[in-house]
This record gives C-alpha cells, sequence and structure tokens, in this order.
C-alpha cells in the first residue's frame, strides 16, 4: 500500500521522477568514478555550467509563453565582450560596475528583441535567429575584430569567481540568489502567475485583462537580463573574454528546460524542474569525459541521454495526467 | 624601465643585424616591394609587417603595406588591383582566400610581378612560394621536448586538443606520437590519452578535471590550441594541482599562468616577427633573381641562416621559418603588450 502510494507521487510530480533520474545517474557516476561526488568536484560542475544553470530561468520563462530564444549566447557574448574590453583598457577597474554594465547590455539587448517579437509579430525563432547573428557580429566588433581579454588584463575581475561570501562560492551565490527570486516570483507573484496564464492560453489570458504583449516583452527582457549576467560570470569563471564565448550554448540551455520538464508548446514548466533540467545536463556533461567515453561518442550518448530522459519524462507524464482524469472521474 | 632597455636591446640588435649584411651587399637595392595582409587592426598579422618593413628597406628596398579595407577576399582583390596598375617588383600577400584570388594574383605574375604568400598560403596556383610559419614537424618536435622536459624524462601526459577533427592539431598529434616512437629518448613517456576541448573553455575545463581524476600521476598536459592551454592553465593553477601544462597559446592570454612557478612553465607560438623577416628575405630573393620559388632553391635569410625552398603538402612549394618560439616567464610580459 505505501509502495504504490510512493510510486504514485513518483509518476505524479515530474520534479519527483527527475531527482530520481538525478540520484540514479549520481549513483552510475559515483560507482564508476569514485571521486565524482567529492565537495569539490560537485562545485566545479555547479561553477563550469553556471551560465547554463543561471540562463535556463529565463528560457523557462520565454517557453513558458510559447517562444524561444536562440540570440540569448550572442547576447552573452556581446555583454562579456563588451566588460572585457573595458577592463582589458582600464575604462573600468570595479567588479560589481562590470556587472552592473554587463547586466545592463543584456537587459537591452533582450528588451528589444521582445518589442520585435511581441509589437511587430515576428515568430520567436525568426526574430531571436537574426538577433543571434547581430548582436555576435557585435560582440565580434567590440572586440576589435577578434581580439581576446585574457586573464592578466582583467584586474581584479579574474580573481571573483574564486572568492567566497560566508563560506559559499560568489558564482553559487548568484546561481542562488536568481533561483530564490524566480522560484518566488514564478508561485506566488501575479506577474508570475501571468506568465503561466499567457503559455497556457493566449486568448483566455487577453479575455482576462492580462496584456499579452507586454507579458512577451516581459520574458524576453528577464532573458537578456540574465544572458548579460550570464556573459559576466562566463567571463568571471573563465577569467577570460572571446568574441566567440559561448558559441553553441543555447542549444544546452534549450535542452536543460526540455529535459526538466519545460513544455514547447507553453505553459508547463516550473523553477524546480528548470534547476533539476540543467543539473542533469551538468551532470552528464561532467561525467561522459570522466567515465573513459572516448571523446568521439561523447556527443552521442548526451544526445541519446537528453531523448531517453524526456521520453521517459513525457510517458511518465501521460500517466500522471491520466490518473489525474481518473481522480476527477470518481 | 629593465624590460624596455632589454627590448630596446633586441630592436637595435636586430637592426644591426639587418644593416650590416645590407652594408656589403644591399639584396634589396633598388626593389619596390607590396606586403598584403588580412586585415587591418590584427596586433598578430602588424609584428609580421613590421618586420618585412624593417628587412626589406634595412636591404635598400622601398616597401608598402596594404590593408584591405575588410578580412575578405574581395577587399583583397581591389587592393591588388591597385598594386598591378603600379610598378611592383613584388608582391607579399597573407590570402584570406584559399582560391578566391586566383585569377587576380594570377594577372600579377603575368605582369611580372613576383607573387610570394606568408601566414596563409593562397592555392598552388596562385603564388610562386609560401613561407610557412608552423612546419609540422617543428612545432611538433618542440612540443615533445617541451613535454620530455617538463616531466623530467619519464611520467604520464596527455593532450588537450581543440575537435576532434581540427586538421592542425591532428597532424601536429599524429607527428608528435611519431616523433615519441622514433627515439628512444621519449620511451618513458606515457601517452594516456588525447582529450577534445572543442575550443570551448567550459568543456576544455571539464576535460582537464577528468584527466586530473582520472590520472593523478599525470605530469604535464599539452594543449596545441589557444583555448584549450588558457582553460587548462586556469584550471591547473586555480587548484594549485602538480601537474603542468605546455602547447601553443597566445601570451596575452597567458601571461597570468606563466613562469617558473605557475601551472605553465613555457609554451610556444610561431614568431611573427621572425616571419616578416624571412618573407622579406624570400620575396627580395626572388625579385633579384636568386631563386625562383622551385623546390630545392637555397638562399641566405640575412640573421636567420640558410634555408631551402621545399614540396609543400598542398603541391605548391614552401619554405619553412623553423621552430616556433618559446614564451616563459622571463619574456612573457613583454610580448603580452604585443599580441
Amino acid at each position: 500500500m505505501k509502495e504504490k502510494s510512493l510510486l504514485k507521487k513518483i509518476t505524479g510530480s515530474r520534479e519527483a521522477l527527475l531527482v530520481v533520474i538525478l540520484i540514479l545517474l549520481f549513483a552510475i557516476v559515483t560507482a564508476l568514478s569514485p571521486s565524482f561526488l567529492t565537495p569539490k568536484s560537485l562545485m566545479e560542475v555547479l561553477k563550469n555550467n553556471s551560465v547554463t544553470i543561471i540562463m535556463a530561468l529565463g528560457m523557462l520563462c520565454v517557453m513558458l509563453v510559447g517562444g524561444i530564444d536562440i540570440s540569448i549566447m550572442s547576447t552573452a557574448a556581446l555583454s562579456g565582450m563588451t566588460i572585457g574590453m573595458l577592463l582589458k583598457y582600464e575604462k573600468i577597474s570595479n567588479t560589481l560596475l562590470a556587472f552592473v554594465i554587463a547586466i545592463a547590455i543584456g537587459t537591452l539587448c533582450g528588451a528589444l528583441i521582445g518589442l520585435i517579437i511581441s509589437r511587430a509579430d515576428v515568430p520567436p525563432i525568426i526574430a531571436t535567429m537574426g538577433f543571434m547573428y547581430i548582436y555576435r557580429a557585435m560582440a565580434y566588433l567590440v572586440s576589435n575584430g577578434g581580439e581576446w581579454a585574457g586573464a592578466a588584463t582583467l584586474g581584479n575581475y579574474k580573481d571573483f569567481a574564486n572568492k567566497s561570501f560566508l563560506g559559499v562560492n560568489s558564482i553559487l551565490w548568484i546561481m542562488i540568489v536568481c533561483y530564490l527570486f524566480f522560484f518566488i516570483f514564478m508561485k506566488w507573484t501575479r506577474t508570475g502567475r501571468k506568465i503561466y496564464a499567457v503559455g497556457s492560453n493566449p486568448n483566455a489570458a487577453e479575455v482576462s485583462g492580462i496584456n499579452v504583449k507586454n507579458i512577451k516583452l516581459l520574458v524576453y527582457t528577464m532573458m537578456g537580463f540574465l544572458a548579460g549576467l550570464g556573459g559576466a560570470v562566463h567571463v568571471a569563471v573563465y577569467a577570460s573574454a572571446m568574441p566567440d564565448l559561448q558559441q553553441g550554448g543555447e542549444m544546452n540551455v534549450i535542452a536543460a528546460c526540455v529535459i526538466g520538464g519545460v513544455s514547447m508548446s507553453g505553459g508547463r514548466g516550473t523553477v524546480l524542474g528548470a534547476l533539476l533540467g540543467a543539473l542533469i545536463l551538468a551532470t552528464i556533461t561532467r561525467a561522459l569525459p570522466l567515465v573513459g567515453v572516448s571523446a568521439l561518442w561523447q556527443n552521442m550518448i548526451k544526445g541519446v541521454l537528453i531523448l531517453v530522459v524526456v521520453v521517459v519524462n513525457v510517458i511518465l507524464q501521460r500517466i500522471a495526467d491520466n490518473n489525474a482524469l481518473k481522480g476527477r472521474e470518481m | 624601465m629593465n624590460k624596455k632597455l632589454v627590448s630596446a636591446i633586441l630592436c637595435g640588435a636586430m637592426v644591426l643585424g639587418s644593416v650590416m649584411p645590407a652594408a656589403a651587399a644591399g639584396v634589396g637595392e633598388g626593389q619596390k616591394l607590396a606586403m598584403v595582409v588580412k586585415s587591418a587592426g590584427n596586433a598578430f598579422m602588424e609584428l609580421a609587417a613590421g618586420a618585412f618593413k624593417e628587412t626589406a628597406e634595412a636591404e635598400g628596398a622601398t616597401v608598402e603595406i596594404v590593408y584591405p579595407e575588410a578580412p575578405t577576399a574581395d577587399a583583397q582583390i581591389k587592393v591588388l588591383d591597385n598594386l598591378i596598375s603600379q610598378d611592383f617588383d613584388a608582391i607579399a600577400i597573407s590570402a584570406n582566400d584559399v582560391n578566391a584570388l586566383q585569377a587576380k594574383l594570377q594577372e600579377a605574375m603575368d605582369a611580372g610581378i613576383k607573387v610570394s604568400s606568408f601566414d596563409s598560403a593562397p592555392n598552388p596556383d596562385s603564388r610562386q612560394i609560401f613561407v610557412n610559419q608552423a612546419g609540422t614537424v617543428e612545432v611538433a618536435q618542440a612540443l615533445m621536448d617541451a613535454v620530455l622536459d617538463i616531466t623530467g624524462g619519464e611520467g604520464q601526459w596527455a593532450i588537450l586538443s581543440a575537435t576532434s577533427q581540427a586538421a592542425n592539431q591532428n597532424a601536429w598529434i599524429d607527428a608528435m606520437k611519431t616523433i615519441m616512437e622514433e627515439d628512444d629518448k621519449y620511451s618513458k613517456l606515457e601517452l594516456v590519452e588525447v582529450a577534445y576541448g572543442d575550443d570551448l573553455p567550459d568543456k576544455s575545463t571539464e576535460q582537464t578535471a577528468a584527466l586530473l581524476q582520472n590520472y593523478p600521476d599525470l605530469k604535464v598536459i599539452c594543449a596545441p590550441t589557444t583555448v584549450g592551454i588558457g582553460a587548462a592553465a586556469k584550471y591547473l593553477q586555480d587548484n594549485g594541482a602538480e601537474c603542468k601544462i605546455t602547447g601553443l597559446g597566445l601570451p596575452s592570454e597567458m601571461k597570468e599562468y606563466t613562469g617558473d612557478d605557475k601551472a605553465c612553465p613555457y609554451f610556444y607560438l610561431w614568431n611573427m616577427e621572425g616571419l616578416g623577416t624571412l618573407t622579406a628575405y624570400t620575396t627580395m630573393a626572388m625579385v633579384a633573381g636568386d631563386i625562383t620559388g622551385a623546390a630545392g632553391d637555397t638562399y641566405t635569410a640575412g640573421e636567420l641562416g640558410d634555408y631551402e625552398v621545399v614540396e609543400a603538402a598542398d603541391g605548391g612549394t614552401e619554405v619553412i621559418l623553423g621552430a616556433p618560439m618559446e614564451f616563459n616567464g622571463e619574456n612573457i610580459e613583454e610580448w603580452a603588450e604585443i599580441f
């Protein structure tokens, strides 16, 4: 009886299932390579995937309204490269100021995308594809045609990712704050619930007095904010800014959300799910070279694992939906 | 202050070195040479262009460095058009495209202009010679010796490359493996793995972490790619690892990690100044008629010594500059300012 209810609980919630998958992954990887499950190693996993983990929050919101944003890593590159160059040529030296500038640039980039999508009604994939090229090109322009800002030129900024506050690494702090904020924002604020409403049924949302256009503008702006932050975090973690930073990384962010159970058609997905999806992806990325999978096979296995996780997730979601329906009939 | 002094002396020595023989011979006397670079604002290229100009002018030639307005083949065709209509004796070019310049460069050769190339070669039909800054074997030999030196002659080492399809990196890695097999002094070295960081900082960091965890006795990682060496150096240094890093990198990117007590004792990259100097001597020798650019031709390139033209892998001919340049704790400060 008890067993059944546990099974029901797991199949009843996507997040619980993802937790099980994550624990399973941890167990397998640790069995194959015991050094994986050490605090240092886990911290490295978080730090090395911090950009994806942070940006998954923005992508969650974008996908909740039925959109997609493939320009995010170009935005990150533009903001990261800009502060890299500002630090390199000693226009600024303050770490906090660098973060503020990167976030400001990202937010502006995101707002522009949001305006085009919400006001001109351009399909998100097309609009963000355009901006993907535009912002990446701007990152190259900012870099004087391909200059890098290396560790030696970044001043204090390069040490930021190694600093700790109250015993917790600075990058981890950023992630914690972001996730706490979005957890509360999405669950308990009116605007957060409006995002869900717009995604579930845009027409109904419109009729009920929600300004759908402004909600769309808002989610792309928030995505931009996080992309700018992600750019700054990338430069801090790798102590290096280059115009091609994180090229192709947007797929990791989208994959993290998809694994986390965020629906591509909108309306469904949670902050916890995005986090778990990003962590599962990070664990896979870390584990493959660790357990000695040949380099040529790593992408193949990564792809297969993503599909398996998503398919299992979808099947169990269907079971859960059926169970829920059954409950209603009774 | 010291640095300035050192570089002043170096510069002085270089100028002297090239001026002295000029007083005697002046290979380039009366020649009018043009160098077409890839684009403006490339510090790396600027080094080669500066050395080219300095060397050729010291030999009595007049030199014009030409900058296309964009880093494209189209922009280079425009400037080539211009150059052909003036009476230049030779054009040295770093091609923005392998094939696109063929018609223009052949037009130049038909007009009697000698066409040499450096840094990035146009196809064999578009040039008379290519000055290659990085002979595969020379690069591999330098890296292998670095690994041998840093490991102390024995122990485990690994390679952190770019992508598994990267042509340059694969050629160097193959050459390193051949060198290792052929000479007994490398027999105590054990290459445990070739990892691929795809030239992404995060993936390179991940691969470095995995290498350290899987091979706790790893002594050296050799990363023949600029992104890989930087990411690995940062990881090793942040973690205070025993394992060292060497390979090919950019001085400005590696400054933080290079030195005897840092993650990277020393690393390599082509000597772009040497490339400019050799290109100048090669071009002048062609104009003077000392060489035609055919395989087997030999000539003297001032201070750099004697060179022989050889067959290139693409079917044309080339001359190889030599071993790449070492960057270490002593000279990194100075070079990091330059590129």
